[in-house]
């Protein structure tokens, strides 16, 4: 149904060595020390992962959604956080890719090309506007030369990481919607501080920041798209982030269900592997209808916008989205109970990917602010 | 509550207050750093928590030391569910003593946990004797007037802190559940080794270690209860600590949900607080209702408990429904506070580690269904 041809076989073959040689082995590590995975970004640009959704012409490999997607959840299912990297890249591609100019992306996406190890990000929410992204407060002003930015943002996914990054921003905040305005920040820009970088629960080989702007200065030639056009570009990203979230969350639930049918097939109680046990079983076979289902409906969406159907993508990839972060906490929440007092301790992954799937349920748009996306589309409703 | 007096509520409000005022601020400490904290043990034993399921010359109360059990563990696990693990644990090691103990050992033995204040660990999992007790290997073989331990124990929660073990051993092999036996051996014992201290994903600041006995010799009469007893022990001990562990889950789920309202009021989003919007008070409404039923169930196994009345089935009730519902409430309250709720700074996402031990621990919630099913059986007549 959702078929590859031969080269993207021959990609997702390659994704999953990277998975298992060089991703799953230090995933634990990773959580632990919660540093921001390097190593990780190497080999990814060095099999050209990094932008795997990076046009030809600025020299990516420009795969399709459903292959970015399946790319996702082979990475994700041995560790998020990695998978993390690839979606936050993507991220901060996609506002370019859809709303700037040739010149614009001539110049800053031209820089991700190839084996670059270039980092991007993108910069929406802040302290107070999170699911309401319309009450941000950041302002750009107008100057001879550019705009001056003032304000602040948080959480922000590699954001003191990356070399440059999509910043929204009111230009005219009476206007609200058609207000907000997309920029390309570089790193370095006098006036861009750094704030804290956060101490989460899970994905904690990603770096969430504070950043702050104080009459940072940025050239008029940044500004994607016409001035007002931020909102709506950035509709769009989250449209296809959610896709990615939804990736994610499969890959996670995969590999939590991976774990807890080992264990159970090797878990000796009452004379026999647990997997012999009908609660067991159950529970084994509710975890994968869970994971098949969740990963039908993201292929869909993946495969909606390969044929460019946006609308109906945009919709199914709302309802994958929460509907495989749902059950990626719900089926790690039950690996660990499978692996019972065992799967508490750190030395099993099944609680990193407890800790890790809960992001899933609130980033990139939480799962109630998904579900009245998604309601109010179907119910043909503003 | 089911048993309501003065005594009760009295302890309540107590008990309520010292968890809010003096463990609460400790608990991110508590967590962060993973270490058995000394001044909140201090704390329960000046409040008398400790000795809460003893006789009443040993510290214990007169009557209702179910209920009461469950009010002080409730009570501090809304603030911190690591201490609140303190109290059950102490009352579950001590119960084998209580109700097993030879005359010779039983008064120098109670004494001293009353004036030494000494904690008793419970020794019983197994690496490979987890939900399935009556597997389990470590012998206790008979050498004239002593008994050799030999074995290896897991996941002993206070296994690196306590002066006591109450420790379930194999008298004889080959009669299942029916040739274990409970022994009450000291840490100085010859022989007795701590192992490694577990790192866990939630109850950082309770203790969990290994514990290994390699011919570790005990008086006989340290043999708590009858040889070949042990099971039945264990089981009886159940009763008491199931509704304690809900109750536990009760006060995780309880503290959940009152920073989940407490933020659900201060944040705004769309021009006004969010537990305005009818998606959130839906969360509220339902995390309501789980903490209500769970409430009634853990309190009804307790009573039942301090009347001396069969509360086996209601006590996997309580300890099944509110584990699950502690789950569930914690996975929403990190979801109400959305991003803040997946940061260390706020509260919830340790509640949501800690929430997910009360699913595992004192019989996995998937033992407890079984338990209650045959309970039910046996009610109707079925089995």
């Amino acid at each position: 149904m959702f078929a590859l041809d031969e080269e993207q076989r021959m990609i997702l073959d390659t994704v999953r060595k990277i998975a298992d040689r060089e991703i799953a082995p230090r995933a634990a590590e990773l959580d632990e020390t919660g540093e921001f995975p390097w190593y990780a970004v190497e080999t990814f640009a060095d099999n050209g992962l990094l932008n795997a959704l990076l046009p030809v012409r600025y020299g990516g490999v420009e795969t399709s959604l459903l292959l970015f997607s399946m790319t996702i959840e082979t990475i994700a299912r041995f560790c998020a956080s990695s998978a993390l990297l690839l979606i936050a890249q993507a991220d901060g591609t996609l506002p370019l890719l859809h709303g700037g100019s040739e010149a614009l992306n001539e110049r800053y996406l031209n820089r991700l090309s190839g084996d670059s190890r270039m980092l991007t990000a993108i910069a929406a929410t802040e302290p107070s506007a999170g699911s309401d992204v319309l009450s941000m407060r950041t302002k750009a002003v107008r100057t001879g030369t550019g705009y001056a930015i003032n304000g602040q943002k948080c959480f922000i996914t590699n954001g003191s990481v990356a070399d440059f990054f999509v910043l929204y921003a009111y230009t005219d905040r009476e206007k609200q919607a058609h207000g907000i305005s997309a920029f390309v920040v570089e790193k370095g820009t006098p006036g861009l501080v750094y704030g804290k970088n956060e101490n989460k629960m899970g994905m904690r080989g990603s770096i969430n920041s504070e950043l702050f702007f104080e009459d940072m200065e940025v050239p008029e030639a940044n500004l994607i798209g016409p001035e007002g056009a931020g909102f709506a570009n950035l509709m769009k990203t989250l449209s296809m982030s959610r896709l990615f979230c939804a990736s994610q969350a499969v890959g996670i639930a995969q590999g939590a269900l991976d774990e807890a049918v080992k264990y159970a097939g090797e878990r000796i109680q009452f004379g026999k592997p647990i997997a012999a046990l009908s609660p067991i079983q159950f529970m084994i076979a509710d975890m994968a209808a869970g994971v098949e289902s969740s990963r039908l409906l993201t292929y869909k969406a993946a495969s909606l916008f390969d044929r460019g159907d946006y609308r109906h993508a945009g919709t199914m990839a709302a309802l994958a989205k929460f509907t495989a972060s749902d059950t990626a906490m719900k089926v790690t929440t039950d690996a660990v109970q499978i692996l019972g007092g065992y799967g508490y301790m750190k030395d099993y992954p099944v609680e990193r990917m407890m800790r890790d799937a809960k992001l899933t349920q609130i980033y990139t748009g939480t799962n109630q602010i998904m579900r009245m996306v998604a309601g109010r589309v179907i119910l043909n409703s503003p | 509550m089911f048993r309501d007096t003065d005594e009760l509520r009295m302890l309540k409000e107590t008990v309520y207050r010292a968890a809010k005022e003096r463990i609460g601020p400790l608990a991110a400490m508590i967590d962060e750093q993973g270490t058995f904290n000394r001044d909140v043990e201090a704390l329960c034993w000046d409040l008398g928590l400790m000795t809460l399921s003893l006789p009443p010359e040993y510290g214990g109360l007169e009557r209702d030391t179910g209920t009461a059990l469950c009010i002080a563990v409730e009570e501090i696990a809304k603030f911190c569910a690591s201490s609140a693990v303190l109290l059950i644990i102490q009352a579950v090691g001590s119960f084998p003593i209580v109700h097993g103990a030879s005359a010779e050992i039983r008064n120098d033995i109670l004494s001293r946990i009353r004036d030494r204040r000494e904690l008793v660990a419970y020794l019983v999992t197994e690496p490979t004797a987890g939900s399935d007790v009556a597997a389990l290997k470590t012998s206790a073989v008979r050498d004239g007037n002593e008994y050799i331990l030999s074995g290896a124990k897991c996941f002993a929660t206070n296994g690196g802190v306590a002066s006591l073990y109450s420790v379930l051993a194999r008298t004889s092999k080959g009669k299942g559940g029916r040739g274990l036996s409970f022994f009450l051996v000291e840490r100085d014992s010859n022989g007795l080794s701590i192992g490694r201290t577990e790192n866990k994903l939630g109850m950082r600041g309770s203790n969990t270690t290994e514990v290994f006995l390699d011919e570790v010799r005990v008086p006989a009469r340290n043999l708590l209860g009858v040889e070949g007893e042990g099971f039945v022990i264990a089981m009886k001990d159940f009763d008491m600590s199931r509704p304690a562990v809900a109750a536990q889950a009760l006060g995780i789920a309880q503290g959940a949900f009152d920073e989940m309202v407490r933020y659900a009021s201060e944040r705004r989003s769309f021009g006004k607080p969010i537990a305005e919007h009818q998606l959130i008070q839906a969360i509220i409404a339902d995390s309501a209702t789980l903490i209500e039923a769970s409430r009634g169930l853990v309190y009804r196994a307790a009573a039942l408990y301090d009347q001396g009345k069969s509360n086996t089935k209601l006590a996997s009730m309580a300890k099944c429904f509110a584990g699950d519902a502690a789950m569930k409430i914690a996975t929403d309250a990190v979801q109400v506070l959305g991003g803040y709720g997946y940061m260390k700074d706020f509260k919830v996402e340790r509640m949501f580690r800690d929430a997910k031990l009360t699913q595992i621990f004192e019989g996995t919630n998937q033992i407890q269904r079984l338990v209650i099913a045959r309970e039910i059986l046996k009610e109707t007549g079925a089995s």
